[in-house]
């Protein structure tokens, strides 16, 4: 048995900045607090740690995720978590799952798989509890030297500042203040830090409410997500099924707009629709029960000053498609190298306002999304319905309708167009690694063993050169695929590479810049622009 | 591509018919279902999003 990361208590300890009263000093200076332990807090954490920026991370509580709560975890932010070192536990734990049955009323409306492209190292989805996540990153946050992880540490202030931002924190042994030059506020979607400010999330608030029942059991359901509409055992709604590890079924219910949320979970009401479901023979327990609304929103700036937003806070979305955790850890993946850069003086402030630019752009295509998914699963006028069960009939036959049903789309993180820090292409490309989109991954050949491309990125900038044209003065650490390299030639069809293509990669994997020569001028001059320079 | 709305029908008497005989015998419920699904298989065949956009726009225009 591994470590039962649902009752785990973290330690409070006493920290010496709260000292600092006592001692007659000023409230000690950080470059970055972090606020919330969740996992875009965590995440960002981790990898301004590893880029050795030290960083305090102050979370109100002493637990994790109350609840398997976030559930689908996308390949990129698996990718993601491969970069911080701790992808593979999160992947060895989780479940992995393609297949998907759509059912309408009584009946199986289609089938699909994701058929994950082959050639990645990640599938399209694991599905692993919130708390293992934030467990797993946890654990491997506490071996980092520059991460002080700070528990039951509760942000009771924020005062921004031109050359500081001061820090209330109440502990259990009082409060202390704490200086730092930037906060970035992972404390989600009830921000504390965004509500000491008097800044707002706003949106379009649904009012549907849906119960999520987290069940135990040893039945031989398989490892597919099943979606119901209007199934006989729950009329007129929605019923989701979908495994977790340990024998762990997430199930969760539309339950309308009428439903009153402290009746719908006591367990003499959520035992009767989960036997409806499973049969009468179905041995189970119930791990979890919560009721929940949603709203997809996002605040109108995700920057303030030295203040900067990420995950939740910054932006909601509904559950269905798995982007809310998924986009907050891209947040996360976006900021850590800039403020690294910011912080080293390698780059100018200003750089951190590409970060809310570019997520704010990624923010409205997952709240885009989102909502066209919530709209199909909860029609909300009479019109709707009808085409939605319409859509749904001729899916049983046709299988352009089965590309209209909407259960959730794939979570796939945005590609940055037209972000300011991508150089144009002034050389024809086809294929999709465009300037903004995140880097695919590739099976690669290295020195007689099996690797994968984007494990050898590093943590810096990389130049990615196809082919033996010579690359001198490169001002980034480079990365030359040769043909015995990409033994399936999966890399070169990915990047629509030819002898003597070089692409510029940010440290977030993201490409800003590609040529079909090397030129180290215009290397240089990619390099200026991604860096806010 | 634009929305053609020159006369097109090969036989427009036909296929008037035929529209009204798909209906006959239908509760208004399942008239209503009937035609969702007709524009979906419609909508389909056109697949052109700015003709359909252009289609959406007319049928609304003046109600």
């Amino acid at each position: 048995m591994g470590m039962d990361y649902q009752t785990l208590v973290l330690d409070y300890r006493r920290a010496a900045d709260q000292d600092a009263a006592r001692n007659g000093t000023g409230p000690a200076m950080h470059p970055v607090i972090v606020v919330g332990a969740g996992p875009v807090g965590l995440t960002l954490a981790i990898d301004l740690a590893n880029r050795g920026i030290p960083v305090v991370l102050l979370d109100d509580s002493n637990r994790l995720s109350n609840g398997s709560r976030a559930i689908c975890f996308a390949k990129r932010t698996l990718e993601i978590f491969d970069r911080l070192g701790c992808g593979q536990r999160l992947v060895d734990k989780g479940v992995s799952w393609n297949l998907g049955k759509v059912f309408f009323g009584d009946d199986l409306a289609y089938s699909f798989n994701l058929l994950p492209e082959s050639g990645h190292r990640r599938p399209a989805f694991i599905n692993l509890q919130q708390y293992y996540v934030e467990g797993y990153l946890a654990d491997h946050a506490a071996t980092l030297p520059h991460l002080d992880i700070r528990w039951l540490n509760r942000v009771a202030g924020v005062v921004p500042g031109a050359d500081f931002t001061e820090v209330a924190i109440d502990t259990p042994e009082g409060r202390y203040h704490l200086r730092c030059r930037y906060l970035v506020a992972c404390d989600g979607a009830r921000s504390g830090v965004r509500g000491l400010l008097g800044l707002e999330s706003k949106g379009r608030v649904f009012n549907d409410r849906f119960l999520i029942a987290d069940v135990k059991m040893t039945a031989a359901f398989p490892t597919e997500r099943w979606f119901w509409f209007d199934p006989p055992f729950h009329r007129n709604q929605s019923v989701l099924l979908h495994k977790q590890p340990d024998d762990v079924w997430r199930i969760d219910f539309q339950l309308g707009r009428d439903a009153d949320p402290e009746i719908e979970k006591q367990p003499d009401r959520v035992i009767p629709r989960i036997r409806a479901l499973l049969g009468a023979d179905v041995d189970f327990t119930l791990e979890w029960v919560s009721v929940y609304t949603f709203a997809c929103s996002r605040m109108e700036r995700f920057r303030h000053g030295p203040v900067l937003f990420a995950g939740d806070s910054a932006h909601g979305v509904s559950p269905f498609g798995a982007r809310g955790a998924n986009s907050g850890v891209q947040d996360a993946d976006n900021l850590a190298w800039k403020l690294a850069l910011v912080l080293g003086g390698d780059a100018p402030d200003s750089l951190l306002d590409s970060y809310a630019a570019e997520r704010e752009y990624a923010a409205d295509e997952n709240i885009l999304n989102s909502t066209r998914a919530t709209d199909f699963i909860s029609p909300t006028s009479h019109a709707s319905r009808v085409f939605r069960d319409a859509t749904l009939q001729l899916a049983k036959d046709y299988a352009f309708a089965r590309r209209l049903v909407n259960s959730g789309r794939l979570s796939v993180p945005a590609v940055l167009h037209g972000s300011g820090l991508n150089t144009p292409d002034a050389d024809v490309f086809a294929g999709s690694m465009v300037p903004g989109a995140p880097a695919a991954d590739a099976p690669l050949r290295i020195d007689g063993g099996d690797d994968w491309f984007l494990n050898r990125l590093g943590s810096d900038f990389t130049l990615l050169a196809f082919g033996e044209d010579p690359v001198t003065d490169c001002p980034v650490p480079l990365l030359r695929i040769t043909p015995t390299m990409d033994s399936q030639g999966l890399l070169t069809t990915r990047f629509d590479a030819l002898p003597g293509t070089v692409y510029l990669l940010r440290p977030d994997q993201h490409v800003c810049a590609r040529w079909r020569r090397y030129d180290p001028a215009a290397v240089q001059a990619a390099l200026n622009r991604a860096k806010g320079r | 591509m634009t929305l053609n709305t020159d006369p097109a029908l090969a036989e427009p008497d036909e296929f008037y018919a035929a529209l009204i005989e798909m209906h006959r015998g239908l509760s208004p419920k399942q008239s209503e279902m009937v035609n969702a699904r007709l524009i979906l298989l419609l909508a389909n065949h056109i697949g052109d999003l700015d003709v359909l956009k252009e289609a959406l726009a007319k049928a609304r225009a003046g109600i």
